[in-house]
């Protein structure tokens, strides 16, 4: 008899077993979802239509791990410190093609929808002229101007170039024999070593630029003395100085950087500065009534505490606009970003 | 005091850490998470964590990265157990597992490739850890030195050894290959931001995610071709699973297969550029290479599962080396890993191992506790696994057609995805009927962008001088090898022909 009642035994368990497994894959599945809370003390209250009424999303239109996606889940963990939106934030990974996927499924997707939002920033400027978007920029409703991030110039610990001069000595006398590495091409690090090469008198499409998927692919490059030359993030790179491996010889910015003495591109002798700016937009159709009440969530935010040590952190300097003068300053960069991608080749 | 008693100290410190009680915990719920994600398609590690950072916030670094470091490996185990049952790989890194995996299991003995996979894993998890100890520092030298050249001779190397693959139609292999390269080309070219072969769709711009076509060449194709088959076939396996124990000659083959599989996968994830997808394919090809039955390949070699299962457990501890000693995220996952380590204000670097030894050591010992944890949790459930065999066919694959396409879904929340992984199964359908071998195609997918980008730059910093791929000796030595590779085979049949 026991023989006979084992292997219903034995398939019993096996179903709790498997019942147990689909249960930890569905809590794998789920665990980016959080309930949904009362809206607490510090929560602003909702519009006159009950916005908002459910989690917000914030696309982060980029991979895992890039600067994108890295601002989205900053913005997200103060939004939830702070708990000034009264409702759960999520972020949503949409990345490729420079930030030109998320755009356009913001834009076609979740039009008049204000629970979704959008990381954007100047990069994605660039990929929007070189990709031939179907949508822009100009198709979304802006709401905050966030951080700017700078970008530094960095040779190989061993490379022969102490100052920023130097390198720019050699890259005038032999354009092409400088090999510079930075992320892909037509973004900001790329629009760098254009504007460098303008500024020195050099046709900038002689410019010898070796695309990469990111930063740290790029600081390998650098490290292992493959390139030149490389140009990235200054919160990205900064920390590489301490491996002994790569020498920073300028930074982006118009001033040099609190708290650090690398010289200053202007100090080097080209007239040139740039921000890498992060914002985020809103999809295009929400109502001003929502639009307004999300800008002031943002400006409670970025008043937070939690927010300014997020910034000092990661490097990146407050820059934060919105309203007119944001859409002032979007009109500006497009202007400038076009006009380089053009002088370098990649737009015609 | 000596280096090896400092060593011990800090082991001591970092197990007393990570056997913590609410660690231990952490670690467990990351391997079964991990192993979740990794049995299901699509959803990788990479993802997982970067779901999981918000709700550790809170907690204790050393905690959360027990916790990822579980996923991890949980999630390199665990692509395994569909591609053994249904060859249905959840991750690029399985596909290799695939093929010698599926095999076993319609002769009956999917619970004996299940095992090698688990137990390989282990070994390979222990061993790569061990690495990661002892070897950290020096790695960093081969890590960096490794410029586009020399990637650009290991893809040579990956793609010459893995001809063999093809068996006896060598043509049809070509094809399936050069297909692969095609597809690789799809999207945006990194090097002059031109969209190629996109066809004004903008969902073809990011060009096709390796997951996407892997789930859609194998799992939904394998589907297809079920469905086309009349109901009364007799391919059912006759014994399901299969005992679950190794033979006596499973082990004699498996054990030198895990440590060639260990060796290959730790050194190509020490590599930023490579990943745990090229080391499976490299192992598959030793393995192949130096098998006394080659043709056994494809039709149920367990080596060709021991392999590449301890390769891509390897490489993620590889990979970890340039996360933890330079910074570098060398995989989607040690991306996510590094966004985590600035989320807490900690800089990866040399400074961190001795600013932040309770941390580093915590997570070194942790990956041991998570390999043991994976090997308890994970050989008996192979039992379990094996009967899921005993499920009717039609409903097994339905299920497979549901998780498949949720997997795919939730990759970017993207309907066109799905798309594409419906046609990619129906391609594979006919590829099938044709008698066109599929894990060619996916190796060409994965290789052909690595290939093309390191080639391009290359040639670009070269100022366009080819030479440097024989002057430069790390690159030269292994393109000898790539040649040798398919010369010396031709060479010895020629021979054995005349005699």
């Amino acid at each position: 008899m026991a023989r006979m009642v084992s292997p219903l035994w034995t398939d019993r368990v096996t179903c709790v077993v498997a019942t147990a497994l689909l249960g930890a894959a569905a809590l794998a599945l789920g665990c980016g979802g959080s309930a949904t809370t009362e809206r607490g003390a510090d929560a602003l209250e909702a519009t006159s239509t009950d916005y908002p009424n459910g989690p917000i999303t914030i696309i982060a239109p980029a991979n895992p791990g890039g600067g994108w996606d890295q601002t989205a889940r900053q913005i997200q963990q103060v939004l939830t410190e702070v708990g000034v939106l009264g409702v759960p934030v999520e972020v949503v990974n949409r990345g490729g093609a420079g930030g030109t996927i998320g755009l356009s499924d913001l834009v076609t997707r979740h039009r008049n929808n204000p629970h979704t939002l959008m990381v954007f920033g100047q990069v994605m400027l660039g990929a929007i002229r070189t990709n031939n978007s179907p949508v822009s920029i100009v198709d979304t409703v802006p709401l905050a101007r966030l951080l700017n991030e700078y970008e530094v110039v960095a040779v190989p610990a061993d490379a022969p170039y102490q100052t920023f001069e130097e390198l720019i000595d050699d890259f005038r006398r032999n354009p092409e024999g400088i090999s510079w590495a930075g992320g892909s091409a037509g973004g900001i690090d790329h629009v760098l070593v254009g504007l460098l090469a303008l500024a020195a008198g050099i046709d900038p499409s002689r410019v010898n630029y070796i695309a990469h998927a990111g930063g740290g692919e790029a600081a390998v490059a650098v490290m292992g003395s493959h390139v030149s030359a490389g140009v990235s993030g200054f919160g990205e790179w900064k920390s590489y100085v301490g491996t002994g491996r790569m020498r920073l010889l300028a930074v982006s910015a118009a001033e040099r950087i609190d708290g650090d003495d690398t010289p200053t591109i202007r100090e080097g002798g080209l007239d040139v500065a740039i921000a890498n700016w992060r914002g985020i937009v809103a999809p295009p159709g929400i109502d001003d009534e929502a639009r307004d009440w999300l800008v002031a969530a943002l400006s409670r935010m970025r008043d937070s505490e939690a927010w300014q040590e997020i910034l000092r952190t990661n490097e990146w300097e407050d820059s934060f606009l919105t309203g007119d003068a944001l859409d002032r300053f979007l009109t500006e960069e497009r202007a400038t970003a076009d006009e380089v991608l053009r002088s370098i080749g990649l737009v015609r | 005091m000596s280096a090896l008693a400092q060593l011990g100290d800090n082991l001591a410190l970092g197990f007393s850490a990570a056997l913590a009680p609410l660690n231990l915990l952490l670690g467990l719920a990351g391997v079964i998470m991990g192993t979740a994600i990794g049995v299901l398609p699509g959803i990788g590690p990479a993802l997982t964590i970067s779901l999981l950072l918000p709700l550790t916030f809170g907690m204790d670094p050393v905690g959360a990265f027990i916790l990822f470091g579980g996923i991890y490996y949980g999630a390199m185990y665990g692509g395994s157990t569909t591609s053994i049952l249904v060859r249905m790989p959840g991750e690029a890194s399985s596909v290799m597992t695939a093929l010698d995996g599926y095999a076993m299991t319609r002769q009956g003995r999917g619970g004996a490739a299940l095992a090698t996979a688990a137990i390989g894993s282990f070994v390979a998890g222990t061993f790569a850890t061990v690495m990661l100890m002892l070897m950290a520092p020096a790695l960093v030298e081969v890590a960096l030195g490794f410029g586009p050249t020399e990637y650009f001779a290991l893809m040579m190397l990956a793609l010459t050894a893995l001809s063999g693959m093809a068996g006896h139609a060598p043509a049809k292999g070509a094809f399936a290959t050069f297909l692969g390269l095609a597809i690789g080309t799809i999207g945006i070219d990194l090097q002059t931001g031109q969209a190629r072969f996109t066809f004004g769709v903008p969902g073809l711009l990011g060009g096709l995610n390796v997951v996407i076509v892997t789930v859609g060449l194998f799992a939904v194709g394998e589907v297809f071709w079920h469905a086309a088959q009349p109901r009364t076939s007799g391919e059912e396996p006759a014994q399901l699973g299969g005992p679950v124990r190794l033979t006596r000659e499973d082990w004699r083959r498996s054990v030198p297969a895990w440590c060639r599989g260990t060796v290959i996968g730790f050194f190509t994830g020490v590599l930023p550029g490579a990943g745990a997808t090229v080391a499976s394919f490299l192992s598959y090809a030793a393995e192949q290479r130096v098998s006394r039955t080659p043709e056994e390949f494809g039709r149920g070699a367990i080596e060709g599962v021991a392999g590449p299962e301890a390769a891509n457990n390897a490489s993620a501890g590889g990979s970890l080396v340039p996360l933890l000693a330079l910074g570098i995220p060398g995989s989607g996952t040690t991306a996510v890993m590094l966004a985590a380590f600035q989320m807490y204000g900690l800089q990866p670097g040399p400074l961190l191992f001795t600013q932040q030894s309770g941390l580093i050591w915590g997570l070194i010992a942790s990956l041991y506790v998570s390999n043991v944890l994976l090997l308890v949790l994970n050989l008996p459930l192979i039992r379990v696994w094996v009967r899921l065999l005993q499920v009717p066919r039609s409903l097994l694959f339905a299920a497979v057609l549901v998780f498949a396409t949720l997997g795919v879904y939730s990759l970017n929340n993207s309907v066109f995805d799905v798309v594409v992984v419906y046609v990619l199964g129906v391609m594979a359908f006919f590829m099938r009927r044709h008698g066109l071998p599929l894990a060619p195609t996916v190796l060409g997918v994965v290789l052909g962008p690595l290939l093309e980008q390191h080639f391009r730059r290359a040639m670009a910093i070269s100022g366009g001088d080819p030479t440097v791929f024989f002057t430069r000796p790390v690159s030269a030595a292994i393109l000898a090898l790539a040649v040798a590779v398919l010369v010396v085979p031709a060479i010895v049949r020629a021979r054995a022909a005349r005699h």
